[in-house]
């Protein structure tokens, strides 16, 4: 085993970290820098809970080798509040929609739902369903998360 | 009794005991061949991912190419398009270039797992895993796609038909070489592609049945001057319905012609019966219903359609 030292920008903050050579970024975030917020549902893409933003862009950090995100810019749920608590619109809108659950999802459907409002402010309904077709919940039924979506992207003007 | 929390095959993770990040090519090549077919290429790692966690496969390193140079270019000069081989299927789902020259290819990269599968998985992994129904291998089959191939002995180009030599198996050897562009020619005036794909949900999901097709048509004359027809899963390998082909090329533009091809096409099937795929007689059947979509959208698109 060859480890290897990494630097990356997590949550807006520069962190510098040894990891082994076949460890995946989510056991990284999870076990070594105790950002539990991450999920594991499946560990094999097919869920979406362990959805952090790679440069901005949604990926499944159950199948990214932690080496991956040297260099690049990490976002995780535990980034988005502000650093004074403030809830990140997104975060509002969940919790005035009653968007959650058993909230395994929420930190997936979240990040996902960050990126698409990110590059389209006020998308359509069937914009976000696509935009979160990769995370799945197994107790909402999604009408309230799309809700919950579409309400953040109106208190953004 | 105690739980065994190893019976989950998650429990199993991945295992290689170096990542290896080559700055070049010829750096990549050295490191693949250090290992004598040990190591693996990564890119995306959608696919060898889960499969190193399934121990379907085992490596004592891998070569991460995706930071290589020019692998993550999409270009078009004259009538040929290049990919380079570290395109995601994001990148090419919403590349105008790709839009306007191969709709089918953007449709099928569209089609990928999910969003977050779609930003890291690339276009080059997908065919070198070799599945029956990759979304992006039928269309690049279809619009008769070659491939460039880095090895210790050199670049060399292979065609995709005749890529494909069984299920996960290809011309490329995984463990020594690299993929380094995807080509093709644009339709245009007189050719055009159509994808159909089949399956239970829009997302995370496997095809049931794609049918990927290029028709090319001599407006003036209303006849077919080639048509090709990439369907999966239908055999162990995507497969290209070549007696169905032969019987348009050179044909009437006309509906007895496209019913000829669709049955040959079906007949040349040999889906498997699944759970969750459908059985071979209905998939037979799609293939007829698919194949025939496909080519009315591919004439039409050829600006000559179906009357
Ligand atoms: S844990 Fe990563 S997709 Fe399910
Ligand atoms: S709230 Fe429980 S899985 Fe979505």
């Amino acid at each position: 085993m060859s480890n290897l030292e990494i630097t990356f920008v997590l949550n807006g903050e520069r962190v510098k970290v040894v990891t082994a050579p076949d460890a995946l970024l989510v056991d990284l975030l999870r076990d070594t820098l105790g950002l539990t917020g991450t999920k594991v549902g499946c560990r094999e893409g097919e869920c979406g809970a362990c959805t952090v933003l790679l440069d901005g862009k949604p990926v499944n950090s159950c199948l990214l080798p932690a080496v991956k995100a040297a260099g690049r810019s990490v976002t995780t749920i535990e980034g988005l509040a502000a650093a004074d608590g403030t809830l990140h619109p997104l975060q509002e809108a969940f919790t005035e929609e009653g968007a959650a659950q058993c909230g395994f999802c929420t930190p997936g459907m979240i990040l996902n739902a960050k990126a698409l409002l990110d590059a389209n402010p006020h998308p359509q309904e069937g914009e976000i369903r696509q935009a979160l077709s990769g995370v799945l919940c197994r107790c909402t039924g999604y009408g309230k998360i799309v809700a919950a979506v579409k309400t953040a992207s109106q208190s953004r003007k | 009794m105690s739980y065994q929390f190893n019976e989950f095959h998650w429990a199993n993770d991945i295992k290689a005991g170096q990542y290896l990040q080559p700055a070049t090519l010829a750096e990549a090549l050295d490191m693949l061949a250090s290992f004598g077919g040990k190591a693996r290429v990564i890119a995306g790692g959608t696919d060898l991912v889960p499969s190193l966690r399934q121990r379907h496969l085992e490596v004592e390193a891998l070569v991460d190419v995706s930071r290589l140079p020019g692998m993550d270019g999409i270009a078009r000069q004259g009538e040929v398009v290049s990919l380079g081989g570290g395109v995601t299927h994001a990148q090419a789902a919403s590349s105008p270039v790709v839009a306007e020259a191969a709709g089918l290819l953007a449709a099928g990269a569209g089609s990928v797992g999910s969003p977050q599968i779609r930003n890291v998985g690339t276009l080059a992994g997908n065919l070198i895993a070799g599945q029956p129904a990759a979304d992006t291998s039928l269309p690049l089959l279809a619009l008769d796609a070659w491939v460039t191939i880095a090895s210790p002995q050199g670049q060399r180009e292979e065609p995709l038909n005749g890529f494909f030599l069984g299920k996960g198996r290809t011309k490329l050897d995984p463990g020594r070489e690299i993929m380094t562009g995807i080509h093709f020619k644009a339709l245009g005036q007189g050719r055009g592609g159509s994808y159909q794909r089949l399956a239970k949900r829009k997302a995370m999901t496997l095809p049931m049945l794609v049918a990927a097709v290029v028709a090319g048509v001599d407006p003036g004359r209303k006849v077919f001057t080639g048509a090709a027809i990439a369907l999966g899963p239908v055999a162990p390998t995507p497969l290209r319905a070549a007696q169905a082909e032969a019987l348009l090329a050179g044909a009437p533009v006309s509906a007895e012609s496209v019913a000829a091809a669709v049955e040959k096409a079906s007949e040349e099937s040999s889906p498997r019966d699944s759970c969750l795929r459908g059985s071979c007689d209905y998939r037979r059947e799609m293939v007829k219903v698919f194949v025939r979509r496909g080519l009315a959208d591919a004439l039409a698109q050829a600006g000559c359609p179906l009357d």
